[in-house]
Parts: structure tokens; sequence; C-alpha cells
């Protein structure tokens, strides 16, 4: 069987089903990051993906911007979590408390 | 065509695992190594989808930027030795995760999707470029908007990280 769309399609379900895991199960607000990252790059296939089979270019501008907004979200996530351990000495997600009532 | 279905099923075996480890891994310094070779992975997967600037951006971008800096927090951070502990919701997220992907494995197989057969491989560059920058339904704004996000993320990650 030729590799078509559809394989495309659902190897980028399966990365985004694993971050969604990843995410909603870590602890650890660094992995949980490294997670949102895996759900960004399985987006980013399904785009090329249907770029490619479309012959539409666009696809492939917007994956452009997507890498930007996780550049940008890498940066700022990563700032933050290291703001949080130096005043709380921990990177445990469930301890991080200060906006919750 | 067959080379680049047997690259295809490597790349895409290779990048699932890699992305399991990640999730799974207690170490979460192996558990960044292992998210560096699943960005490496999707950079072939790009190839085999003829988007071949998108691969070198991918690598770039993710492999050497993201990565390092991922690395560069987890050693900052110093919590490796307590591992990646996972947490109260590790059963409700593992059911959604299967839920989602039961859910959209379906949707991709039954969907009738329209495919335009059998296309030249030809450099993209040139065609990414004129799509961002033509005149009429170009992306000249958002291409902008885009420089203008990346500079603030800088200013908004330093201010964050100063010491005081």
């Amino acid at each position: 069987m030729a590799v078509g769309l559809e394989h495309f399609l659902i190897l980028s379900a399966v990365l985004f089903a694993i971050g969604l895991y990843g995410v909603l199960a870590k602890r650890n607000a660094v992995v949980i990051l490294m997670s949102i990252e895996i759900m960004l790059t399985a987006v980013n296939i399904t785009m090329v993906a249907f770029s490619r089979y479309s012959h539409v270019i666009s696809g492939q501008v917007f994956v452009i911007f997507i890498m930007v907004v996780a550049a940008a979200e890498a940066a700022v996530g990563l700032a933050l979590i290291i703001a949080i351990y130096r005043s709380r000495k921990t990177v445990d997600a469930e301890k991080f408390d200060l906006m919750k009532w | 065509m067959m080379g680049l279905d047997i690259a295809f099923w490597v790349l895409a075996v290779v990048s699932v695992g890699a992305a399991l480890a990640v999730v799974l891994m207690r170490d979460i310094f192996r558990a960044a190594l292992f998210l560096v070779l699943c960005f490496f992975t999707v950079a072939g997967i790009y190839i085999t989808l003829s988007a071949d600037f998108l691969a070198g951006a991918q690598v770039l971008i993710y492999v050497g930027a993201i990565g390092v800096l991922i690395i560069f927090a987890i050693m900052l951070t110093r919590e490796s030795r307590r591992g990646s502990p996972s947490g109260r919701l590790r059963l409700p997220a593992l059911l959604i995760g299967l839920l989602f992907l039961v859910t959209m494995v379906f949707v991709v197989v039954s969907t009738d999707w329209h495919v335009i057969a059998e296309l030249p491989t030809e450099p993209t560059t040139t065609a990414i470029a004129q799509a961002l920058f033509s005149g009429e339904d170009g992306f000249v704004l958002a291409f902008e908007i885009a420089a203008a996000l990346l500079l603030a993320a800088i200013i908004g990650a330093i201010v964050l990280v100063r010491e005081k």
C-alpha cells in the first residue's frame, strides 16, 4: 500500500495524542512544555501534508508562522518556569497555586 | 516511490517511539534528548512531503533553538533527580488521549479526501516567498506582526529571568 495523505494525517494524530497525554498527565512543567511542542509539531505535519496533496502552498506559509509562535512560546514559557523555580524552588505543576483560590 | 515509502515508515516509527519516550521517560534530560530526536525525524517527514525549506527551518528552529532552550531550562531548574512523575490525572489523560486518537483515525479513514495525484517535486522556497510577499493575497502584515511578536517574546523572556 502506497503512502498517501491518510498516513500522514494518522501519524500526526498519533503524535498529537501523545502530546495531549503528556500535557494532562505530567507534573514537571518542563515536560509539559515539551509535550506542547510535540502537539505543535503534529499540527505542522498535518499542514504540510494537506499543502502537498492539494497543491496549495499557503499550508507551508502557515507552518512558518506556527514555528514563530512555537519559538516565542518556548522562550516565554521556559522563562516563566525558571522565574517560578527561583521563588518557589519547584517546577511541579501541581504545586503552582499562586493564582488559585 | 518505493524508497520514499520505506523512508516514511522508518521515520514515522522512530518519531512516534521518540515522542512516547518523551512522555514515559523517568529521566527528563533523556526525555529532552528524545524530543530532539523526534524533531529530527519530523524534519525527515517534511522531506518525504517534498517541503525542503520547512525541513531546514525545522532543524534550525526546533532542533537548534528550542532543543537547546529546553536543555538549558532542565539544567537551570535542577529537578532531574526527582524524575518526571505522573500526576493524579494520569488515567483520565490516557482516556482522553485514546478517545482523541480513535476519533481522529475514524474521521481520517472515513473521509473521502480530495487528493490531487502525482505531482512534480520542485523546490518550495521560491513558492513560499511568493505566497508570503505577493501583493494581492500575501501575508506581509502577518509577517510584520510575527516579527513584533518575536521581539516582544524575547524582551518578555529577558525581563522574566532577570535577577532583581
